[in-house]
């Protein structure tokens, strides 16, 4: 089941000359780009890993691209996203989220669903690769 | 089908033009904005005829292989990592600025900012430290030029604790590896740029285009005073001229000479002789014509001056 988190995720996956091509935006704008993986993206899981540090000051694509293709040759079969941060004032939060690597096969959730009192009905996602295995053993 | 359709309609009002036979390489040139960069760097830069020639020949170079390219002659884009080795003060830093304008009216940086660093922005000081020190540069650099000045000092191979082998390592695989994002210029004096290619085959093969600086002659140093001084809003009387004329030649003699670095160390000292003569002059008023002159009586109370009076005496 396709994770649709983030933006462009219902079209087709993003090649790289089209990454490069937003990062260039993320850069005109002068916001900072970061690079983040995992392997739960649960949609209520905001804490993804960090990949290096924010990169400030950048003025080419290419050499966030760099760091982009290492984080996929160690993190192959995990969600690899980009966060733009704007830190100008009234902003100051994350301007452009996308996701631009994913597992080969993504299992997708289950609903659960927990009766409570009164016939109550309480309903949550779980994910079928986080039960499956461990942390850094979920995918592939 | 109708999709399929205007794609054909597409396709039928761009017909492909016919094969050129002939190029203009004088409207290439025109095109890419070379000239007028070239044309500055002429005007602007006193001297260095041999760098000057070295600068064209590389942009012809560069404009050729770019049509070379358009009409699929081109194989692999051309290398154009570089080296600049000369003295001190003799405008390497300045022609670095220039190139890194000139590959981009040429269209080889897609940037053409120039990120200036020395060991220390590269080389970390503990284990782990230099290579996200210098991958930080190197993203920063990305799209333009990065120049790096004094390159010998990451190579030192008399302390077994130095991290710069790793600098240097990485340098080498992005130049590589990446030659399209980036290019690199290293910059130094010659004789130490030297030991440091004899040390580091790798980095020296890597550099496509090694240009030397020559000193400046002192007509071209008195250019470069009066270029500065003009910029000032200053100038020279005639005995001033003079007198800066002969101190050239003491200062030439005097170790750590740096040519244009050292004229304008001199100037500054000249103005401020001329600003405590005026001072102490002890008038009421002042014309603007001697705010701006530099007289004999400042340039002559240097110190190189009394040094040569002093061996005079015996």
């Amino acid at each position: 089941m396709r994770i649709t988190q983030g933006t462009f995720s219902f079209l087709p996956d993003l090649t790289d000359a089209q990454i490069a091509a937003q990062i260039e935006y993320c850069l005109r704008n002068e916001w900072a780009v970061a690079i983040e993986y995992t392997d739960d993206a649960h949609p209520r899981n905001t804490y993804w890993n960090m990949w290096g540090n924010p990169m400030f000051d950048l003025q080419d694509a290419a050499g966030a691209m760099m760091e982009l293709n290492e984080c996929r040759a160690h993190n192959p079969e995990h969600y690899i996203r980009i966060n733009a941060f704007d830190s100008t004032k009234g902003w100051e939060t994350v301007r452009l989220s996308f996701i631009v690597n994913r597992p080969s096969v993504e299992p997708g959730f289950r609903l659960v669903r927990r009766e409570g009192a009164g016939r109550t009905l309480h309903y949550t996602l779980e994910s079928y690769a986080v039960n499956r295995q461990p942390e850094g053993a979920r995918y592939g | 089908m109708s999709t399929t359709e205007a794609l054909a309609d597409t396709t039928e009002q761009r017909p492909a033009p016919p094969p050129a036979e002939r190029i203009d390489l004088a409207a290439e040139y025109r095109e890419a904005g070379v000239a007028d960069v070239l044309e500055r760097l002429d005007n602007e830069l006193v001297g260095l005829a041999p760098v000057k020639q070295r600068v064209r020949e590389i942009a012809a170079l560069l404009l050729v292989d770019r049509v070379r390219q358009r009409v699929g002659l081109a194989t692999e884009p051309p290398s154009l990592h570089m080296c600049f080795t000369g003295n001190p003060g003799t405008g390497k830093t300045t022609l670095a600025l220039r190139m890194a304008e000139v590959l981009h009216r040429l269209g080889y940086v897609r940037k053409g900012h120039v990120v200036s660093v020395t060991r220390d922005d590269l080389v970390g000081q503990f284990i782990g430290h230099t290579a996200p020190k210098t991958k930080d540069v190197l993203k920063r650099a990305m799209g333009g030029v990065l120049f790096i000045d004094e390159a010998y000092y990451l190579y030192r191979p008399e302390n077994e604790k130095d991290y710069g082998q790793e600098a240097i390592e990485i340098l080498l695989q992005v130049m590589e590896n990446q030659r399209d994002d980036l290019v690199v210029i290293l910059a130094g004096y010659a004789d130490r740029m030297e030991r440091f290619f004899a040390s580091n085959p790798g980095m020296k093969s890597r550099i496509a285009h090694h240009v030397d600086f020559p000193d400046y002659d002192n007509d071209e140093l008195v250019q470069i005073a009066e270029r500065m001084l003009a910029d000032w809003n200053y100038r020279f009387d005639e005995g001033g001229q003079e007198a800066f004329e002969e101190y050239l030649v003491l200062r030439r003699r005097q170790p750590h000479f740096a040519n244009a670095r050292s004229v304008r160390n001199a100037l500054d000292r000249m103005r401020l002789r001329q600003a405590l003569r005026l001072f102490n002059a002890g008038e009421q008023t002042i014309s603007v014509d001697a705010l701006q002159t530099l007289t004999a009586a400042d340039v002559r109370s240097s110190r190189h001056f009394a040094d040569t009076a002093g061996h005079a005496k015996p």
